[in-house]
């Protein structure tokens, strides 16, 4: 049993911090983190309630795997409704938080109610207090860390925090932890803000000890870390590369979103790519990659760390960003690069780093600024509106300055910090946004790869590439290769990856082992630690639960079948260049069928027996 | 005929001197197929896991086979992933 059996209740209206134990019926059947947490949210709020409002709740959670020993067993998921959606909030991150919090002897943290004051949790294995925050308030995460650091003189503190851009009511602010990770998507930040929540600093030294079976459990955590070791991706290519390595993959294929996803391949990549972050500058002799970096327990160490080029003009005089911090991963790169047309990798950096320091999601921030951007080409916004910047694709100043101002939630970067949906509804051109449900799009057009088109389409937080990832099977050849460019078996290859995703999603792993595992790696890992037989058939239907309360949280919010689209530019208008050169995203080819085959309506609604079948 | 190499990730290091981002022109004679220009480049056909001409997969069983035209783009990289 990897689970600690106790939850922290935190109530910031009472300001009370009351343990209690773990609901078991419900960890037999959603395991932990994504899927155990989205059942304590789906039981204890009204879908329909404001995202911001005090009736919300806000939930940080581990895994059973979280802490152990197992690769990648470092990983937390933040659970809410969202703000930018109004749909299910789920944000995973790595670090070290997740795995502090379980070693202070905890599985989920609810929090609850709203603090009349700014506050922070302050947690060292039993001891739960809540301390005043107002001297940390309005600062940035990256200060609100320091300071936190330094009250209290432990350097093995882990905190998650929020920034400024959340305190300010950016729509996609996430949960910064260890100052370079976030629960970046859906605007979890925003909601832990408006709970007057600045940050969670955990000391956790018990370990996780209640491991069902530890001579099990050593012997499949060490042939997993052996398969992961001896894996082209995660044995190599991931650690010196990292996600970035897709830049040029995703551009060759033609299903680069450039600029606001007006085409789909951009001259620039190889400018932005993990190449180029290899080749030194002139002005140092260094190259913008310092060196890779590992999550908790990771044997993969994807994580990039970076500096900016001394000369560039973003740091000139400001010595704070001189250093080495939390460089490009390949979705901030694309957003904050390809979709706004910039391809000067030291502006993409520094705009990242403010990202980082200041609590926003750089995926939804550089979709936003490049529908800005066009809003800006087609006369919609003025110089009056964006206060003297020139929103104009490919400038890096533009980007740099508007990343700055949605930091701090000033001028123009107000309107920002709506994300792309609102911002173009605000200003007469709704079809201008490239979002579904609300939320941005991630690194893949889907004309140029059908299956996304799908996946974004149903994935239950709106678009995003991390809950149905066929890029895998459709461009990558993992873990087999399948036709990008035909609707074909998509509805069940999308069904299979948003199913097993939802598993390790809820397992305290990281999603990218499955670049070199299957659930035939994971289940005995997960068998071993936990009581109640999980095989992989039963991770399988666990997930197809999980997605199916997602689902169901989602139409009791109020959400559609007619939500469950795209914009109208990915259907309508062809690709220009490339292998999909005029071909739009088949969606309609694949919906019913999607539908048909998880047990659905033809409105998209879980049907009675579907329901039953799962146990839901 | 002419064609455009381009080798990424590992296989960076089978890149010409002359090679920009990662990009080459290569000569190579009307039978030229995948595999031919790939062993000609001296990368191991192994390594090049994911092999593209002008954006399209090519599948190992037409690597031996495929006519390439002048002013083709063939891209390799060995197994990657990200996301």
């Amino acid at each position: 049993m990897a689970w600690t059996g106790q939850i922290l209740r935190v109530n910031l209206t009472a300001g009370t911090c009351v343990a209690e134990p773990l609901n078991r019926e419900w960890a037999a059947l959603y395991l932990g983190q994504r899927g155990l947490a989205t059942k304590y949210l789906a039981a204890e709020i009204d879908p329909k309630i404001d995202a911001l409002s005090p009736a919300n709740k806000l939930i940080m959670a581990t895994g059973p795997l979280t802490g152990t020993m197992a690769s990648t067993g470092g990983r937390y998921s933040v659970i809410t409704k969202s703000p930018l959606t109004g749909a299910i909030a789920c944000s995973n991150s790595g670090g070290f938080i997740g795995n502090e919090i379980k070693m202070a002897g905890w599985d989920m943290i609810i929090f609850e109610g709203k603090s009349p004051k700014p506050v922070y949790l302050y947690l060292e294995n039993e001891k739960a207090e809540l301390h005043d925050a107002s001297h940390l308030w309005g600062k940035s995460a990256w200060d609100t860390d320091h300071h936190l650091h330094n009250e209290y003189q432990d350097p093995l503190l882990r905190i998650a925090c929020v920034g400024r851009s959340a305190e300010q009511g950016c729509l996609y602010a996430g949960v910064i932890n260890d100052l370079h990770r976030a629960a970046g998507r859906s605007g979890v930040g925003t909601v832990m803000a408006s709970k007057n929540l600045k940050a969670v600093a955990v000391r956790g030294t018990k370990g996780v000890g209640n491991v069902r079976d530890m001579k099990a459990f050593m012997q499949a955590t060490n042939a997993a870390k052996a398969v992961l070791s001896g894996n082209p991706v995660t044995g190599e290519g991931l650690p010196k590369l990292g996600t970035q390595v897709l830049m040029n993959v995703i551009n060759e294929v033609g299903a680069m979103p450039t600029r606001n996803m007006r085409e789909v391949q951009f001259e620039g990549s190889n400018r932005i790519s993990a190449e180029a972050m290899l080749v030194p500058r002139e002005s140092d002799g260094k190259p913008n990659l310092v060196t890779n970096a590992a999550c908790f327990g990771c044997t993969i160490a994807c994580g990039r760390i970076s500096t900016i080029d001394p000369k560039h003009y973003t740091i000139v005089n400001r010595p704070q960003y001189m250093g080495a911090n939390g460089g490009l991963e390949y979705e901030a790169a694309w957003a904050l690069g390809s979709d706004t047309g910039v391809d000067d990798l030291d502006a993409l950096t520094f705009a990242n780093f403010i990202c980082n320091e200041d609590g926003f999601d750089p995926i939804s921030f550089g979709s936003t600024v490049a529908a800005a951007m066009e809003l800006y080409e087609i006369g919609a916004i003025t110089l009056a509106t964006t206060g003297g910047i020139e929103m104009k694709f490919g400038s890096a100043e533009a980007l740099t300055k508007a990343a700055e101002l949605v930091a701090k939630g000033e001028g123009f970067g107000r309107d920002l910090g709506l994300g792309s949906k609102r911002l173009c509804e605000k200003y007469g051109h709704p079809d201008l946004s490239m979002t579904v449900k609300g939320q941005e799009f991630p690194a893949y057009d889907p004309r140029g790869i059908q299956g996304m088109g799908l996946a974004y389409a149903t994935s239950n937080r709106g678009a995003c590439h991390l809950r149905g990832y066929t890029v895998s099977s459709e461009i990558l050849g993992v873990p087999v290769k399948t036709d990008p460019l035909t609707t074909d078996g998509k509805p069940e290859l999308v069904k299979a990856f948003q199913d097993a995703t939802a598993a390790v999603d809820s397992s305290g792993l990281c999603v990218f082992t499955t670049f070199a595992w299957t659930l035939e790696d994971i289940a005995p890992q997960v068998d071993a630690a936990c009581v109640g037989g999980w095989t992989p058939e039963k991770m399988l239907e666990m997930g197809e639960r999980i997605w199916n309360l997602e689902r169901k949280f989602n139409i009791d919010a109020g959400l559609t079948a007619a939500d469950d689209t795209l914009p109208k530019r990915l259907l309508k208008d062809a690709a220009k260049t490339g292998p999909a050169k005029g071909k739009v995203n088949e969606l309609h080819k694949m919906l019913p069928h999607y539908y048909e085959i998880r047990g659905w309506t033809a409105d998209g609604v879980p049907t009675p027996d579907t329901l039953n079948r799962l146990s839901v | 005929m002419r064609i455009i190499v381009k080798l990424y990730a590992s296989l960076a290091e089978y890149l010409p001197p002359e090679a920009q981002s990662n990009s080459f022109p290569f000569e190579i004679d009307a039978a030229a197929t995948p595999h031919t220009v790939l062993d000609l480049c001296r990368v191991p056909r192994a390594r090049a896991h994911l092999l593209l001409i002008n954006g399209t997969y090519v599948p190992p069983a037409e690597r031996d086979t495929l006519a390439l035209a002048e002013g083709d783009v063939l891209a390799a990289w060995p197994p990657v992933a990200g996301g």
